[in-house]
């Protein structure tokens, strides 16, 4: 009896030790990771990065506007494509089909979706929207990040509004209320916080990606606000900037890591904050 | 049972009786209602369980008719019955004639309409995620479209049949779920209320409820059969002898007994039913 309780006491110490450097790991590259974007971009913190555009190759200026203005214009796009079509896919999987056989596949598919290579969905962009239109646009971009965003807003909206509790559908039936109205006045407005927490992911999900656009909004070097041309993305100029020779764009290229890194930071503290909205039934 | 046991519980039921007996001339004075709801030959099932066998009930106007029965005996089943809240899952089916002022309802196509008539309110308070007022407003908008003033009005008297509007009158804007338990029941009653209903169902409305919540629920169905009928599902027999006029005793699916409650609860027929009410079992 004596030999088990120190055997046990043994392995939970162990154990601790081990989660406990597990961790200390994990934080320890998220701490210099963020303390290298810090060092490096600070320095390149200047107004000049939000009011002039990037500059040529071989010259002194130094400005991203024309990569901010695109990367917002991409994703207000993605996001005008895939809130709408995730939250209505994750609607019907969660109000109409249940554990169907037809739910539970469209609901493996987009698990696969979840984890699919992103650029393997610019790809498929490339495919459907660059190579009938004959030419690279923010439009293919947008494409491209939406369908990345698109599973992981169906399955929060799924999974939210499962926890919405069958007994307030039933009392707002109970009600005479027909089945649109029960889902877009009750059951979604239960689950707002939780819908809005998977669209603020999914918006944090696309903010770095770079491999899809590489090959569908491509980049401008001029300021642009036509989605249906080649435009200018901070990804991409990360990408280009941080492997060209000139110091300014280097420094350029942190300061965009380092903004975005801010940004999706702001994203994911504001999904947890809205995360703890979520009202999980008792 | 044992012969001592029954000759033990009639001898302590004695001075019940005489009570329970003026009580029964007193309102037996007043002259028996028209039936409401007649279910006839009634059988339901759940798939292959069958749940309800063959029940034959009145349920009488302005009256409150109590379910009582041991958990899982199916009397919940046969409220939902009343008001179709069955059609909601694949694979559950009612049998039989349920004569709602001499129509079927089992045999008619819309379900709005009859749950607009028949109104239900369930064992967990299911107030939406919107203000009080809007609770209310709710059931009103779905049937009729009416002016600012003329909803004040009627969402006012809801909440005063419901006896909850001195409570809320200063926090109409105010979220429902901010609420304590017993409110928020009294405002899904008063949401019941608001598209007046001919029949109000409740199922196990104070279960989850304080005594005081519950004696003030309770004292609400006298003011309500005035103007309505009542059919309450409950597990507490004392509620049932207390607060209602009719008693119908189910077990595993079945009609035990039915008849007015005085009499139910001081001479029952049917030895199974004092074998009940004398918490023998269940």
């Amino acid at each position: 009896m004596k030999g088990v309780v120190a055997r046990r006491h043994a392995v939970d110490v162990l154990s601790k030790i081990l989660m406990g450097i597990a961790t200390l790991v994990g934080v320890f590259f998220l701490l210099w990771i963020l303390w290298t974007t810090l060092k490096f971009g600070i320095s390149g913190m200047h107004w000049d990065l939000f009011t002039k555009d990037t500059p040529p190759p071989g010259t002194n200026g130094f400005g991203l506007r024309n990569a901010f203005v695109g990367s917002l214009g991409l994703l207000a796009v993605s996001m005008l494509i895939g809130v709408p079509v995730g939250l209505m896919a994750g609607t019907w999987l969660a109000e109409y089909g249940f554990h169907s056989r037809v739910a539970n596949a469209v609901r493996f598919v987009n698990d696969i979706m979840l984890s699919a290579p992103s650029i393997e969905i610019g790809l498929f962009a490339y495919a459907i929207v660059v190579a009938p239109m004959g030419h690279f646009s923010g439009f293919a971009g947008s494409v491209a990040l939406a369908v990345l965003m698109i599973p992981i807003i169906v399955r929060t909206t799924d999974e939210m509004l499962g926890l919405v509790g069958g007994d307030m559908r039933e009392a707002a039936i109970a009600l005479g209320a027909p089945n649109w109205i029960v889902i877009t006045k009750v059951t979604w407005k239960a689950a707002r916080a939780g819908i809005l927490t998977g669209v603020l992911i999914g918006l944090a999900r696309i903010t770095g990606e770079t491999a899809p656009l590489l090959f569908t909004a491509l980049n401008n070097q001029y300021f642009s606000t036509n989605m249906f041309r080649p435009i200018a993305n901070i990804p991409v100029v990360i990408f280009q900037f941080a492997l060209s020779p000139y110091e300014n764009w280097q420094q350029m290229a942190w300061a965009a890591a380092f903004i975005t890194v801010i940004f999706v930071l702001v994203l994911s503290i504001g999904a947890r904050w809205f995360l703890g909205k979520v009202q999980v039934p008792k | 049972m044992t012969p001592n046991g029954s000759e033990g519980s009639a001898i302590a039921k004695v001075p019940a009786v005489s009570v329970k007996l003026r009580d029964a001339t007193q309102s037996g004075s007043a002259p028996e209602t028209p039936v409401k709801i007649a279910a006839r030959n009634l059988n339901f099932y759940y798939g292959k369980f069958h749940a309800i066998k063959n029940v034959s009930v009145d349920i009488r106007e302005n009256r409150v008719t109590a379910f009582i029965g041991p958990s899982g005996c199916g009397k919940s089943t046969l409220l939902r019955i009343f008001n179709r809240m069955y059609d909601l899952y694949p694979g559950q089916r009612a049998e039989g004639e349920v004569i709602l002022d001499g129509q079927d309802i089992l045999a008619s196509k819309s379900t709005a309409r009859l749950r607009a008539r028949v109104g239900m309110v369930f064992q967990k308070p299911t107030p939406f995620p919107m203000s009080i007022y809007e609770n209310i407003a709710f059931g009103i908008r779905l049937y009729e479209k009416l002016g600012r003033s003329e909803m004040d009005a009627r969402v006012q008297r809801a909440l005063a049949k419901a006896g909850l509007w001195d409570e809320v009158k200063d926090k109409l804007n105010q979220s429902g779920l901010g609420l304590s338990g017993g409110q928020q029941q009294r405002l899904c009653i008063a949401r019941a209320l608001a598209v007046d209903p001919e029949v109000l169902l409740l199922d196990e409305p104070c279960s989850a409820l304080d005594p005081v919540s519950t004696s003030k629920i309770e004292e609400l169905w006298f003011e309500l059969k005035n103007s309505c009928t009542l059919a309450v599902v409950t597990h507490n027999m004392q509620q049932a002898a207390r607060a209602s006029d009719y008693t119908a005793f189910i077990m595993e699916g079945t009609l035990i007994e039915y008849s007015e409650t005085s009499k139910l609860f001081t001479t029952p027929s049917d030895s199974r039913t004092e074998a009940y009410i004398t918490g023998r079992f269940g």
